[in-house]
């Protein structure tokens, strides 16, 4: 999972999601009704209009309702094309007609500057990266946040300890090509590959550690690639083994280096952690990583566009 | 050496490619000795099954001779005869440790694939399409064998290839079929296709105890291996009207259970209906052709099982879903849990309970294999089951 959108902008395009859900419901169950408290029942296209408007409100509801403030877009076009339908019929409405079609007009419009809020931080907030799943330990402004699970069928104290001999990570992480711990596990040195046959290093430390539950670990110093991260483990419910619970964070420096750290997770980072924990589930239940002839690396995202044929190379 | 190869739909060439090797400690080499050909194999020959490459292997039923184990495999040596089951299983997930073993969590190394089209992926399988893992198949004169210290059952004694290969696919198969039909006294047990995986659930439906067995298909060839089989009655469907005839011979109650045996290229005798599904699964609006398992759902006496065998691959349309939820049927499916039941069906034929090797009808070169699929799909000079030779 990558996050992009803070909490409150969440529950903010969640509350007009159940706004849009309202107005479509009501548009689509009654649209002689609606059209009547708009003010516009004395036309003969009113009753099809709303129909079609509630059902576009349902599709702003989808979107929104699954935490996607981005949808608020949608909304603020299709405001946009109420309130210039309105203003229409705003121009040969007179009386009661009038002042109720007003109202309405109004109400539109104050929800159309609610909408156009939260369009506006769901595109900045994409721009600036993550709010949310950043650890703590992890001070930086631009970063990608990425979480992964997986149920692994060991007793977690076994789990636990396979992932905390870090010199162990290589066999599962595609990237990391090497780990030395030096001091026995607390310090270690990262070595991994980034685009163009470079290598990235860095230092970390573990921060935090209890034994058969949690490891939680940063990079130190002068890092090529500044980093936190933590792996929780639970014993899964009635016997299923341990879930695996994976937060990384990478810090996006500007300029160069921010264009490696983004190739080196790709376009979608979360994959990358979802691959290296399939590897892991496969390491520790069957003692190696799964090959095919098509996908010789085991699980691998970018392998998936480009399989090979299936069968033996020389 | 020499395997058979998918080039695209309904083009398959033998050709020369590179020896397999040792991938992983778990691994081993088999020379096969026999292979078989399956309607599953059909479905990709047709173009049905997505995500597969030109240059695959083909074949998942063979048997042959361990030529070679990495470190990890304790229990085979080379010279050991063994019979390989379709499905990859690693023997230690959750899933493998509760003996469904088509639903291995490990063996599957493109389950992203699966789990975009299904939700969730089942185990890989071999020469079965990348969704499924991408593995070269067993229509080749060798073929690496992953997890060999879970899967291939040996060989001991001097039980002829046609005896043993299938149970490696089909004769599991059929068993699993008629095993969820959980069969009671007095059951009456309906097969909609009398193809060789047909004609073993028919075989096995009788020693797990059905009352009445009744065969359904249009090849009289096919319904006479099913009666050979152990059906008690066939019925032609091009002849008579299916449900009719199933509640004729059921006196109005209906099967107790009703195996679909056919799967997604089913034919329809009803012409319209037929050339809808076709035009459909042709642009891809459907995937299925579903007449069998809709007929099937239909026949089931109230509260009966519908167990379904017939391989499908993604979206079907117009599904009874109405007689099935008002009407207290259980479905049960998968691809068959083969570890599970090499075994106790090796006994079985051991004992002399059955000989399997009924279901053959033409033995041939694996040189010839592009012949042989075209004949087997066609039902050509009365193709019921193909053994190659590599
Ligand atoms: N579940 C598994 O693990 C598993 C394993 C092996 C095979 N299979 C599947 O089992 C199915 C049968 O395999 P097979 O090797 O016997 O194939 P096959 O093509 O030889 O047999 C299919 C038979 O079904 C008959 N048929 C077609 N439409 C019918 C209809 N509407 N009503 C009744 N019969 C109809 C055909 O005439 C044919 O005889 C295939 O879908 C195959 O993929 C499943
Ligand atoms: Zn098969
Ligand atoms: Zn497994």
């Amino acid at each position: 999972m990558t996050s992009t959108a803070s909490p409150g902008l969440r529950r903010t395009a969640r509350l007009l999601g159940l706004a849009s859900t309202g107005l479509g419901v009501a548009m689509l169950r009654d649209p002689e009704g609606v059209a009547r408290v708009a003010g516009v029942d004395d036309s003969d296209t009113a009753v099809p209009v709303i129909t079609v408007v509630g059902a576009r409100e349902l599709v702003h509801a989808a979107g929104l309702l699954a935490g996607r403030p981005g949808w608020a877009w949608t909304r603020v076009a299709g405001d946009a094309m109420d309130l210039i339908a309105m203003g229409r019929a705003l121009a040969d409405r007179r009386g009661d007609r009038y002042r109720r079609l007003r109202t309405a007009t109004v109400a539109v419009g104050v929800l159309a500057l609610v909408d156009l809020g939260t369009a506006l931080r769901s595109s900045r907030s994409r721009d600036e990266g993550p709010a949310t799943d950043l650890p703590p330990t992890a001070p930086w402004k631009r970063a990608i946040a990425v979480s992964a699970a997986t149920t692994v069928n060991k007793p977690p104290a076994e789990v636990y300890r396979y992932w905390r001999n870090l010199e162990n990570l290589p066999t599962f992480m595609a990237h990391v090509r090497e780990i030395r711990t030096p001091d026995g596990g607390r310090r270690s040195h990262w070595v991994a590959e980034a685009p163009g046959r470079r290598t990235v290093e860095w230092d970390a430390e573990v921060v935090e550690d209890r034994p058969d539950r949690l490891i939680r670990w940063r990079s130190t110093g002068d890092a090529d690639i500044e980093n936190t991260g933590s792996v929780e483990f639970v014993a899964a419910p009635g016997g299923r083994g341990t879930e695996v619970r994976v937060h990384l964070a990478y810090a996006q420096p500007a300029g160069r280096l921010g264009k490696v750290v983004a190739t080196l997770f790709g376009e979608d980072p979360g994959q990358q952690v979802r691959d290296d924990l399939s590897r892991f589930k496969q390491v520790l239940e069957t003692g190696q990583v799964v090959r095919s002839e098509g996908s010789p690396e085991g699980p691998f995202a970018r392998r998936l566009l480009t399989q090979r044929p299936a069968h033996p190379r020389p | 050496m020499l395997a058979n190869q998918w080039m695209g739909k309904e083009d398959l060439e033998v050709n020369e490619v590179p020896d397999p090797r040792i991938l992983n400690d778990r691994d081993a080499i088999v020379r096969i000795t026999s292979t078989a050909i399956c309607g599953s194999d059909l479905h990709l020959y047709d173009g049905y099954i997505p995500t597969m490459r030109k240059g695959d292997i083909l074949g998942h039923e063979f048997m042959g001779e361990v030529v070679e184990v990495g470190k990890g495999v304790g229990n085979l040596r080379a010279g050991d005869r063994v019979v390989v089951p379709f499905t990859i299983s690693c023997g230690a997930c959750l899933s493998c440790s509760r003996e469904l073993f088509s639903l291995c969590e490990n063996s599957n190394p493109n389950h992203r694939i699966a789990e975009k089209v299904m939700g969730h992926s089942p185990a890989g399988l071999f020469g079965y399409s990348h969704m499924m893992g991408g593995y070269p198949g067993g229509q080749a004169q060798y073929a690496r064998v992953p997890f060999a210290d879970v899967g291939p059952i040996k060989i001991e004694d001097g039980l002829p290839d046609e005896q043993v290969l299938f149970l490696s696919d089909i004769f599991p198969t059929g068993y699993m079929g008629a095993e969820m039909c959980d069969i009671q006294p007095g059951d009456v047990v309906a097969v909609w296709g009398a193809g060789p995986v047909g004609q073993f659930a028919i075989a096995s439906a009788k020693m797990l105890g059905a009352e009445r067995v009744i065969a359904i298909d249009r090849f009289g060839y096919r319904l006479d291996k099913a009666r050979q089989a152990g059906a008690t009655d066939v019925l032609d469907y091009e002849e008579v009207t299916v449900l009719e005839a199933l509640q004729e011979l059921t006196a109005g109650r209906g099967p107790d259970a009703c195996i679909d045996a056919v799967g997604m290229e089913a034919h329809s005798a009803i012409g319209p209906l037929h050339a809808y599904d076709r035009a459909k699964q042709a642009t891809r609006l459907e995937t299925e052709r579903p007449h069998a398992l809709r007929e099937a759902i239909m026949a089931c006496r109230n509260g009966g099982t519908v167990s379904i065998i017939g391989v499908y691959g993604g979206l079907m349309d117009k599904f009874p879903i109405g007689s099935l939820m008002n009407r207290s049927l259980t479905v049960r499916t998968g691809q068959t849990h083969m570890q599970r039941y090499m075994r106790p069906l090796l006994d079985r034929i051991r004992n002399g309970d059955i000989d399997p090797s009924f279901v053959v009808s033409h033995t041939m070169p694996l040189t010839e294999a592009p012949e042989g699929f075209r004949m087997f799909r066609d039902k050509q000079d009365e193709c019921n089951k193909i053994v190659l030779k590599p």
